[in-house]
């Protein structure tokens, strides 16, 4: 019985684990609920519901902070533009964009780009550590 | 903070650990589809001591262990399944190979989940993948020093 349950939690982690995977790799792309409830299997509504309740927020949050995340490491990175770069990790709104990266990094992007360029670290450490906090610990939320 | 290291005692990492949920799929993908071969596989009872290695690096083992009794309770072990599903169970493996494009090409055609394409990056190229049961590898065609 226990292991009935602890079996299906584990095969909703581990689909729901492939839609975020699919955020991750292609988030500059108008990645919507529909399309990554498909990746794991379930209804839309479904999906929001379980993912937040897997990884502690909703799956629009975390494109966001994945977005968000790259636009950071643009900006400090290159000499792109912010519309580029806005452009770049799959916002179509600069208002969006701005409003969004001062909501959870707590300064506008062209200020934070005055911090100057970042050390080498591996893509997969920068991913997940270098991104934004949407847990508490960050301003924003 | 820095903490001064102590006379070399160790000579070498020789075992790294990850959980694997079921064993004989874990041996299907490690060594049908990443290339390892078993090095130990022997029944303890409640548990099998699994190893694998890289033909090329007989010397480092990776314990393909399944979480469970005895070593835990069967609902900590669901958990542990839990979290390894989840991507957040820790168990890392990083690989270097010659080709990251050639590799990535096999490994795709082989039906492995791959969750970042080849990039160029200042130590190489690289790309992403998980294993079957959520764990989280990199192999790296590293450039040289």
């Amino acid at each position: 019985m226990i292991t009935g349950v602890g079996k299906a939690v584990e095969d909703s982690n581990r689909r729901l684990l492939r839609a975020r995977d699919a955020m991750d790799r292609r988030y500059a792309e108008p990645l919507d609920v529909p399309t990554l409830a498909r990746i794991a299997h379930v209804s839309p509504a479904h999906f929001i519901r379980t993912f937040r309740a897997t990884f502690g927020e909703t799956p629009h949050r975390y494109l966001q902070r994945r977005r968000v995340e790259r636009a950071m490491f643009l900006l400090r990175s290159g000499e792109r533009s912010v519309t580029d770069i806005c452009m770049d990790v799959g916002f179509s709104s600069l208002g969006t964009f701005s409003r969004v990266f001062r909501d959870i990094v707590g300064e506008p992007p062209s200020v934070y780009r005055q911090r100057g360029p970042l050390p080498a670290v591996p893509t997969c450490f920068a991913m997940r550590w270098a991104r934004p906090s949407s847990f508490g610990e960050a301003p924003g939320e | 903070m820095t903490v001064p290291s102590v006379l070399p005692m160790l000579t070498a990492i020789t075992i790294t650990q990850i959980y694997v949920p079921d064993q004989d799929q874990a041996l299907d993908f490690y060594v049908g589809k990443l290339g390892f071969e078993v090095q130990t596989d022997m029944d303890f009872g409640p548990m099998r001591f699994l190893t694998v290695a890289l033909p090329a690096q007989p010397d480092r083992a990776v314990l393909l262990e399944k979480p469970g009794a005895p070593s835990m309770s069967e609902e900590t072990a669901a958990q542990v399944r839990e979290a390894i599903a989840k991507g957040v169970a820790g168990g890392h493996l990083f690989f270097a190979c010659d080709d990251a494009y050639r590799t990535h090409a096999e490994l795709k055609a082989k039906g492995v989940e791959i969750t970042e394409e080849p990039v160029d990056q200042p130590y190489g190229i690289d790309f992403g993948l998980r294993d079957p049961f959520g764990n989280h590898i990199r192999i790296a065609q590293l450039k040289q020093p």
